[in-house]
Parts: C-alpha cells; sequence; structure tokens
C-alpha cells in the first residue's frame, strides 16, 4: 500500500511535512510507540523520531517507498497491510497512523478493526469524497477529478470512498469513538461547512 | 589463527586446541567500530570477497555483496570472513590431524553447533581486538550465526543483519539434510568417516547430497526456465535430437546440471564435514531454551535488525524470516524487513538482484552513520 501520491499539499507547519502528516504529527505525543501503515517514503516517522523522540515502524509493501524509508533511517516493515496485522501483538502500539491510504485498501473494516486492536489509539487521513465541487462533476455527468483524487474513473487506485461523514458513520457502526478531527481544505483548515468544501479529514479515535 | 585454549561445545566436549582460517578486507578504523563479521553457509568459507593474486578465477563467495563500492563497502567497513570450525576450507576440521591419536579426526570430529561457532568467532574478534561488531551478516546458515550473535554477545553487535534465513529448520528441512547425509553414509566409500586412510571419497554420496541440496535452492520457475524439459545434446549427436533415447543415462538438461554440480563439489568438499554443518543446521534452535518463544530467545539482543527474505525461496520461504521479525516486533526491538520479489529461490541471496543490492546498500548507509556518529541520532 502506498500513500497516495496524489495527496501531496503545501508543506505545514514549517517541517517539511506534507500538510495532513503535520497535523497528524501535533497529535502525537513525544515518546510515542507509532505504528504508520502505508508509511510511503517513512517522512512522518522519521520527523516524529528526531523531533519528538518517538519510536516505531512503518508497514509499505511499495519497493522503492521502503528503500526511501530506510535511507531515512526509518525501521520498515514490508508488508500488504491487507495481508493483516498479526505480525504486530495487539496492543503494543500508542497510536496506529493510516495517511492517505484507506481509501486504497479493499478490506477497509478489517484494516481498521486491526488498527484499534493494536494500538490504544487510530489516527487515519483521508480525502473528502463529499467535496462540493465533486457533486457539481457529477452533475455535470463526469466522476469528480481534483488535486486529492487526480485518476480518471478507469485508472484509479481508489477503491473505496467516502465522504466524511459516511467515515464518521463507518467508525461508530465499528465501535470507535471519535476523540478528534480537522478537516482541511488546500492544507489548511476548512472552517465553515467543512463537510462540502474540505478536501482531507483526519480523524482520531478509540476502542469505545 | 591458532588458538590453544580448549573450547567447550555446546555437546559436553570441547576441541583441545584449534585453528581458523579467516581473511579481512579494509582498515580497521582508530575507535575499532568498523568491523563487518561476514558468517558462511553450507559450503563456503572465509573467502568472501575479491580474488587472489595467484588464483584469479578464485571469486569469493559473496563479491557481489562485500569490495570497494559494493553494498558492504571495504572502503567504509573492515570486513572479516572466517572459516567456521569442522569445516573444511583451513580451518580445523574432520581432516585435520587429532593430536590424540596423530591421525585425521575424521568421524571423531566433535559435532559443532551454530552455537559453538560463534563462540569461535568471538576469540578471533578478541585477538583481532575487535569488541563490537558494526555488524554481523550471514545468509541461511550464516544468517543464523549472525542471530545467535545478537543473544550470545548482546553487547558486541550493533547491527545484524539475517538473509534468507529461519529461526529454525522445519521438519522438511531436516528431512532434506537426512537425505543427504544417508546418501554420503551409505556410499561404500565412506568407511564409516574413515575413508581418508582408505585414500579414497565418497564421492557418489556426496553427488547425490549436493544434487538434494541444489534442488531446494532453486525455484520451481527458475528450474523451468533455465532448462524446461530440454533434452541433453551428446558428443555424438550430429543434428538436433527431437526424441528421447530410452536409457537411464542423462536425458534432460536438469540431469546433466544437477550431475554436473554433483561432481563439481564432491570433488573439493569434506564429506565429514558435509554431515556436520547439516546437523548444525538441524540443531539451531534458538527458542528451545525459552520453551519455543522466540521472543523470549532473541530478547537479549541490542543489535538493530535487518531481514530479508525472498518470495520464491522454499528452502527458507518469507514466512520463516518473519516469525523472527514478529518476535522483535513483540519485543519493540529495532528491525527492518524487506520481502525481495526475486525469481532465484533461496539462491537470491548469493545474487545480485537490483532491489536486494539497493536495499543492502541503504542499510549499510545506516550501519556506517552509526560508525560515524556512535550514540548519535539514528
Amino acid at each position: 500500500m502506498t500513500t497516495g501520491a496524489a495527496a501531496h499539499g503545501p508543506a505545514g507547519q514549517g517541517n517539511g511535512l506534507r500538510a495532513d502528516l503535520a497535523r497528524i504529527a501535533d497529535w502525537i505525543a513525544p515518546g510515542s510507540h507509532v505504528l504508520d501503515l502505508g508509511c510511503g517514503d517513512g517522512a512522518l516517522l522519521a520527523y516524529l523520531q528526531s523531533a519528538k523522540g518517538c519510536r516505531g515502524y512503518g508497514v509499505e509493501i511499495n519497493d522503492e517507498q521502503l528503500l526511501a524509508c530506510m535511507r531515512k533511517g526509518v525501521d520498515v516493515i514490508q508488508q500488504d497491510i491487507e495481508a493483516g496485522l498479526g505480525m504486530f501483538h495487539a496492543p503494543s502500539f500508542d497510536v496506529v497512523v493510516l495517511s492517505m491510504a484507506i481509501q486504497m485498501t479493499h478490506q477497509t473494516e478489517r484494516v481498521l478493526r486491526e488498527m484499534s486492536e493494536v494500538g490504544r489509539e487510530g489516527i487515519v487521513s483521508l480525502p473528502n469524497f463529499g467535496h462540493w465541487t465533486h457533486a457539481w462533476s457529477l452533475l455535470r455527468g463526469h466522476m469528480p477529478v481534483s488535486r486529492e483524487l487526480p485518476f480518471e474513473w478507469f485508472d484509479t487506485p481508489n477503491l473505496h470512498m467516502s465522504t466524511v461523514r459516511d467515515f464518521e458513520d463507518f467508525l461508530r457502526r465499528l465501535g470507535l469513538v471519535i476523540t478528534g478531527r480537522v478537516f482541511l481544505r488546500d492544507g489548511k483548515p476548512a472552517g465553515w461547512l467543512p463537510a462540502l468544501r474540505s478536501t482531507q479529514a483526519i480523524y482520531r479515535f478509540r476502542r469505545g | 589463527m591458532r588458538f590453544e585454549q580448549p573450547l567447550a561445545l555446546r555437546s559436553g566436549a570441547s576441541i583441545a586446541g584449534y585453528e581458523l582460517v579467516y581473511e579481512t578486507y579494509g582498515t580497521l578504523n582508530a575507535e575499532r567500530s568498523n568491523a563487518v563479521l561476514v558468517c558462511h553457509a553450507l559450503n563456503a568459507g572465509h573467502h568472501v570477497a575479491g580474488v587472489y593474486a595467484d588464483d584469479p578465477d578464485n571469486l569469493g563467495w559473496w563479491d557481489s555483496m562485500v569490495g570497494p563500492g559494493k553494498p558492504v563497502d571495504t572502503e567504509r567497513f573492515f570486513v572479516v570472513g572466517v572459516n567456521n570450525l569442522g569445516s573444511c576450507f583451513g580451518s580445523t576440521g574432520p581432516m585435520s590431524i587429532d593430536p590424540a591419536t596423530g591421525k585425521p579426526y575424521g568421524p571423531d570430529f566433535p559435532v559443532v553447533t551454530v552455537e559453538d561457532w560463534v563462540h569461535a568467532q568471538a576469540r578471533l574478534a578478541d585477538a583481532l581486538g575487535i569488541g563490537r561488531f558494526a555488524a554481523v551478516m550471514g545468509g541461511s546458515l550464516g544468517g543464523m550465526q549472525a542471530l545467535a550473535w545478537t543473544t550470545l554477545y548482546p553487547q558486541r553487535v550493533a547491527h545484524c543483519v539475517a538473509v534468507a534465513t529461519a529461526p529454525k529448520l522445519s521438519a522438511q528441512n531436516i528431512a532434506f539434510n537426512e537425505v543427504a547425509r544417508r546418501a554420503i553414509i551409505t556410499d561404500p566409500d565412506f568407511h564409516g568417516g574413515r575413508f581418508y586412510d582408505h585414500g579414497v571419497v565418497p564421492a557418489r554420496g556426496l553427488q547425490v547430497a549436493r544434487m538434494i541440496g541444489h534442488i531446494t535452492y532453486l525455484s520451481d520457475d527458475v528450474m523451468g526456465e533455465k532448462f524446461g524439459r530440454a533434452l541433453r545434446r551428446h558428443v555424438t549427436d550430429t543434428v538436433l535430437r527431437n526424441d528421447y533415447r530410452f536409457t537411464f543415462d542423462v536425458e534432460f538438461e536438469i540431469e546433466s546440471y544437477l550431475r554436473y554440480q554433483g561432481e563439481k563439489f564432491s570433488s573439493y568438499f569434506d564429506a565429514n564435514t558435509y554431515l556436520l554443518i547439516t546437523r548444525a543446521l538441524d540443531y539451531f534452535d534458538p527458542a528451545l531454551s525459552c520453551g519455543g518463544d522466540l521472543a523470549r530467545a532473541l530478547a537479549p539482543a541490542q543489535a538493530d535488525f535487518l531481514l530479508v527474505s525472498f518470495t520464491t525461496d522454499w528452502r527458507f520461504a518469507p514466512g520463516r524470516s518473519r516469525e523472527i521479525v514478529e518476535a522483535l516486533l513483540a519485543n519493540g526491538q529495532r528491525v527492518t524487513y524487506a520481502e525481495i520479489d526475486a525469481p532465484h529461490g533461496h539462491d537470491a541471496f548469493l545474487l545480485d538482484d537490483p532491489q536486494y543490492m539497493a536495499v543492502m546498500r541503504s542499510w549499510f548507509e545506516r550501519v556506517h552513520r552509526s560508525v560515524r556518529a556512535p550514540g548519535g541520532a539514528r
């Protein structure tokens, strides 16, 4: 699982991190034990290790991304997150992160369930399919194509798209309690009407 | 290098004095912090990299990995290759003279374990003035030694690299070893391991042993691609044959290949050593003393681990490496795991798949950073 190349918004907060990762990093306490699923090039873990004294592992299936993690000194386990998190004993992590990858999972429910089992807290960032321009595209008869979702319908890695409201319903159905949410619009807080105006959403949650 | 102090072995036996042959590459730095130990597998030895001036065809067995500018860069690291006890490339083994009898040890050479080898290697490290290795590495049986190092001498290993290995053999692995051993032991030329006295070697047994081993080193796909069902051309053939000979002589290319590998092997490898080394493989099981709990067995380790497996390796399949990774994760130990999509089966660890090489290079960049900034940010 690679993190969405589409998700590279403006860098946040001067640490060079992608906007959603910068917000996620803000939520993670210093010294935490972190598991980053679909960790991409390992940027979040590298930052957490150097700036916050965190430790942990990335999980990444892609060969190039694995090497990028290794070059950053990030410990990474090469595995498809959909093959299950059986290698990780529960509950062994303070935080489990899944950034801009949930829409690419086949067994989305299983992935979220396992996240909540191996970590005390889960953090997920996702593209908001409910963005108003998407509705406009659909009204005009086309599948939406945007910066966060740049793929044509016939050539997309994204399988499970949701609006922020769908996702919140889903978390509740899994018995998970939302403890924080941030809506971003082009990397900045979305302000008013976030369900329609945000391009990305970030949730933190715990088992109920 | 000669060691006079007896070495107590896991079996309860001990070796009075012994010789370990080793080679080094690169330069030990002033802090003695850049040493890398390379542990060999079944049929290799201390000659890890490069060639000798007087023997330009004898390339080291891991030359793709170790050398100037290679992933284990000898311009940065001081690399030590050592031939293990009981082997047949110069270190004390069954072919050596037993001081007690004045004759070759033969079958009386004590059964050695992976742990015994590690203790012997540690004495070599002492003699070379290496307190702590920047890395201990190996593939297959060599990977087992690297793992054993991390728990027997936790403070002496900064990084452990274990490639295409397993935390213990499966019943199937042991079964293959046993077939190989029976082939050797039942060869009439084996003479109960005293074949040196008879001026013969159990070549047929060794050939069969090697043929079996070789089958397990290759993947079905690679064998199919390389040989398929191609028929062997004989020197007497004037045109390309497309029919069988209806004999039990070499008919298919794969048969010819295996026989060639077997014959080559039997010309240089000692039969008693083959028995010893396959037994060392069988016995390796670090979790045994911890009630089968591998995580507990690995808990003393202080090293950062790199585990590498190959998708088509069925001798030590990726799942075997994942067992080790899982144990290290359970302990919260530092581990990176790469699963290389390579077609070559177990043999892949000796080849130079680009992703494999890139993974090793990246890892040894990390080792190098820790050598330059000991205790600093990793």
